[in-house]
């Protein structure tokens, strides 16, 4: 494995430098050492100024650099040259003041059109609002009563390199942002605990999930396709864990996934009513916890000493079932536990509580119905 | 002949023993103690990078967990800037600036050793966190609330602690100097004639002043939202988590002009010296330092374009921004144009000097990529802004710290570098910082955000490159020491002028420098 990435990152080192050799501005390698082109219009306009920028630092870098070079190259003692005494000029400082002000104002025009095109959020099609949670991202379709969390699915054993890396490594989700294409999108954009930053390169843009405030972005794809993305604002351990998936699809395809997702809805709620057994409560429970749970309180429930309290022997766990019912629905103020009763169903919340009263080294020995959830609400 | 005699044993050398550095009030033991002190958090902090790269050599999570690699960033920032570059400016300046303008010693003696006795308690604070149950800081150096308030660790009222203990040092530290420039200069020593490396600290001294205290108010908000009750940055209790970023970069924008200002001084002064030509344009060059550090006060939220600014707060930030760029341009121009048809010699700091000249222009120009805010929206808080600040602190103001001490080192202790090894030293450093930092424009670019841990695959291979060319970088650092203890211990004596063309108070002394200096004022024509 080592040997071979090795292998690979020399021989990409030489290929980069044979490229440039040869003039061939790294062809082959634009999409790992350029700024994402992406698929929209405004994403255009900022790769577009992105060059532009670049072109003008690549100029006068070049230009001070030669100038550079060439005196290091010829006034040098061991050449002969002798010091020239010249050591002010009023006329050159106010050329070499006023040209790179100029250059500037040349920048700032592009740069203000693009930036007013980017914030210009009016007149949006429909609306879709991004909460960012540690360590996952909640979508809800304010206009179709849709609502999911989209979490993290490569599993543990890729991470920790006992099982072969898969292609989307860590940029893979459960449930995908699903938009439609041709339809102008606001994104309102928050969180419910730390400052997220929802990411997809391929838009353009970046904008911070502040806890308490809404930001708002925008985007129009004209492709149907699946961008990749991250949070991008350290939101505490699982920062690197919480990748955004987005899918773009024809209008026909969407309104059959908005179709999908109520008769999902539908069949969870007929589910909440059902009594279950208690193999059945910690089966899906197992589940829950791995994707809710496990990132603090850790896959075999031990947590991590003075941050993450372990469930494994815990008061709350092996105590009064209301007491345990109460934390996992209502969190707990001041710390990182969260509320779930506002996340996840009357089953999950079953499932998850009994899962962690029965295993992870618990036996408490009793159960809780997705009834009893329901009236716990 | 006797007075003069007695006037000797009065003005007896340095005291023996560890209570010389205790008790000292000389400003080149204050200076050395600084510089040692700056020394060892540079590999402390460096070790922590090691850590960093090693575990992003390769996708997936190898040496560490992702909590500790959070605090390895977050201890490797906070000690790189509080416990490396800023010591290490100030040890310059103590050694370095009685000296320049022909002073006995520093206005503020006494101060003088508290400023510095403060920070290795506050430095091993700081570090102890890392063993306090929980962890150390895990929320960056930029610390953004609430990750550091309510969702932090226990340690982290440590952290505070410790920044507010920095903050004085910092403070007592900038009101010598300013009380030192202004009251003990040589007669004839007047404010345009001082060395740029005096100018340039007069100027950060003041922004020194006017900033810690704004860290230390945000780091107190801080520590009352997080033990008595209030909600500075609390939606939940009528607070706002954003206006920590505004207090905390009005602290942190200057912060890293206090951090580049002092290295423009170094470069300033070793460029003529090996050129043999005087600085171009001095004037100018006081100018664009003293607009650079007025511009810091009113960008700082060029940090912020993200955070759903008002558009047209992004256009001012943004305007303002770049027009940075003029009085960096100016600089970068004004050495260039000093080494312009000088008679250029090229000793280990002037090689340093130079590599500064090319690589911080780079980085000036990456921030000048930065300050456009549309395309920020892409760069923010990805490698690509990690590539940048490392271009500007890295190879910018570390380069001239090693440049510094190549430059100075011959008046302090006496003896000459070993200057093939010096030349090693500046080659393998240049080529490896480099190597680390160029791929992670690379990959910034097309998309890996930065502080995490474990990353997707198509930026597994230039983080191969960048964690190759770190270890070459950390490693770089170690032969330094040795280099520095070699020098220390003994080599070819210096002459007072030690180079041929410098020019400056300093180096009318002899070398080593006495214990006291120009305890009568020379005059300056």
């Amino acid at each position: 494995m080592f040997a071979n990435t090795l292998r690979r990152a020399l021989c990409s080192l030489w290929g980069a430098l044979v490229l440039l050799g040869a003039g061939n501005a790294f062809a082959g390698y634009s999409d790992t050492i350029n700024l994402v082109k992406g698929v929209t219009d405004i994403s255009h306009k900022v790769y577009d100024l992105h060059m532009l920028v670049f072109w003008i630092c690549v100029v006068v870098c070049v230009g001070v650099f030669a100038v550079l070079i060439y005196s290091i190259i010829y006034h040098r003692k061991s050449k002969g040259a002798k010091p020239a005494t010249f050591h002010e000029s009023t006329t050159v400082e106010i050329i070499w003041t006023t040209i790179p002000f100029l250059v500037l104002v040349v920048m700032a025009v592009p740069a203000t059109t693009t930036l007013l095109a980017l914030e210009d959020t009016r007149d949006a099609d429909m609306s879709i609002q991004v909460t960012g949670y540690q360590w996952k991202w909640k979508y809800d379709y304010l206009d179709e009563d849709i609502s999911f969390f989209s979490v993290l699915t490569t599993p543990r054993e890729q991470i920790e390199g006992s099982e072969p890396k898969s292609e989307n490594y860590l940029v893979e989700v459960d449930n995908p942002i699903v938009v439609p294409i041709n339809k102008k999108i606001r994104f309102l954009i928050t969180s419910n605990d730390v400052i997220h930053s929802w990411w997809v390169p391929a838009l353009g843009w970046k904008q911070d999930a502040v806890p308490g405030f809404i930001n708002d972005g925008w985007t129009e794809l004209s492709e149907p396709g699946t961008y990749r993305g991250k949070c991008a604002e350290l939101c505490g351990k699982d920062h690197g864990f919480m990748p955004i998936v987005l899918i773009a699809k024809t209008e026909e395809d969407y309104a059959a996934w908005v179709a999908e997702q109520k008769g999902a809805a539908e069949a969870d709620a007929a589910a909440a009513t059902q009594t279950w057994s208690m193999d059945d409560l910690i089966a899906r429970g197992e589940s829950v916890y791995n994707t809710n749970c496990a990132a603090c309180h850790q896959a075999n429930g031990a947590g991590i000493p003075g941050v993450f309290p372990a469930i494994t022997g815990s008061a709350i766990a092996t105590g009064d079932m209301a007491g345990h019912v109460d934390i996992v629905m209502n969190g707990k103020a001041g710390t990182a536990m969260q509320a779930f009763g506002a996340q996840l169903n009357d089953v999950d919340l079953a499932a998850v509580i009994t899962f962690q009263r029965n295993a992870l080294g618990n036996s408490a020995g009793d159960m809780v119905q997705p009834s009893d959830i329901a009236a716990a609400r | 002949m006797s007075t003069a005699t007695t006037h000797d044993e009065h003005h007896h050398g340095a005291p023996s023993g560890l209570m010389r550095w205790v008790k000292t009030t000389n400003h080149k033991d204050i200076g050395t103690l600084y510089l040692w002190f700056a020394f060892i958090m540079l590999l402390v902090g460096g070790a922590m990078a090691m850590v960093i790269r090693a575990e992003l050599f390769q996708p997936g999570m190898q040496v560490v967990d992702p909590q500790f690699f959070n605090t390895m960033t977050t201890m490797h920032g906070l000690i790189m800037v509080f416990g490396a570059i800023m010591p290490a400016m100030v040890g310059f300046a103590n050694w370095q600036i009685p000296m320049m303008i022909g002073a006995p010693d520093m206005a503020l003696p006494r101060m003088n050793n508290w400023s510095f006795w403060i920070l290795p308690f506050a430095g091993t604070m700081l570090v102890s966190t890392l063993f306090m149950e929980g962890g150390g800081p895990a929320f960056g150096w930029t610390f953004y609330a609430p990750l550091s308030t309510t969702f932090a660790p226990a340690s982290t009222d440590f952290f505070i602690f410790a920044v507010h203990m920095l903050g004085f040092s910092s403070i007592m530290g900038a009101i010598n100097i300013i009380a030192t420039v202004l009251n003990m200069r040589a007669p004839g020593m007047t404010l345009m004639k001082m060395p740029l490396f005096v100018w340039t600290w007069f100027i950060t001294a003041f922004l020194l002043i006017a900033v810690m205290p704004v860290l230390a108010g945000v780091v107190t908000m801080m520590l009352t939202d997080r033990n008595f009750g209030t909600s500075f940055f609390d939606a939940a209790g009528g607070g706002d988590p954003v206006l920590f970023q505004h207090v905390f970069w009005f602290f942190g924008h200057p912060e890293v002009y206090i951090m580049i200002l002092p290295s423009f001084g170094i470069v300033s002064e070793i460029i003529p010296t090996f050129a043999r030509k005087k600085l171009f344009g001095y004037s100018s060059m006081v100018y664009a330092t003293a607009s650079i550090a007025f511009l810091s006060f009113i960008v700082y939220a060029h940090h912020m374009f993200t955070t759903g600014m008002p558009v047209a707060g992004e256009l001012y930030f943004m305007y303002a921004t770049i027009m940075i760029a003029v009085p960096t341009a100016v600089k970068v121009f004004n050495w260039t144009a000093t080494m312009w048809r000088g008679s250029m010699t090229f000793e280990t700091p002037m090689l340093w000097a130079v590599g500064f000249v090319f690589l911080f222009t780079i980085g000036g120009f990456t921030g000048l990529m930065m300050g456009v805010a549309p395309t920020d929206m892409q760069y923010h808080d990805t490698y690509f802004i990690v590539a940048h600040f490392h271009y500007v602190l890295a190879a910018g103001a570390l380069f001239a710290i090693l440049g510094g001490v190549y430059y100075w080192i011959p008046k302090w202790t006496g003896n000459m570098y070993n200057e093939r090894l010096g030349k090693i030293h500046f080659w393998w450093s240049a080529i490896s910082i480099n190597v680390l930092f160029f791929p992670q424009h690379f990959i910034g670019l097309a998309g890996m955000p930065r502080r995490i841990p474990d990353y997707s695959l198509q930026f597994a291979d230039w983080n191969m490159i960048s964690s190759l060319g770190g270890f070459a970088f950390g490693l770089a650092q170690i032969f330094f020491l040795f280099i520095v203890i070699k020098t220390i211990k003994g080599g070819e004596k210096a002459s007072g002028q030690v180079w041929e063309g410098a020019e400056g108070l300093e180096w009318t002394v002899a070398s080593p420098a006495p214990y006291h200096t120009f305890a009568t004022a020379p005059e300056v024509k």
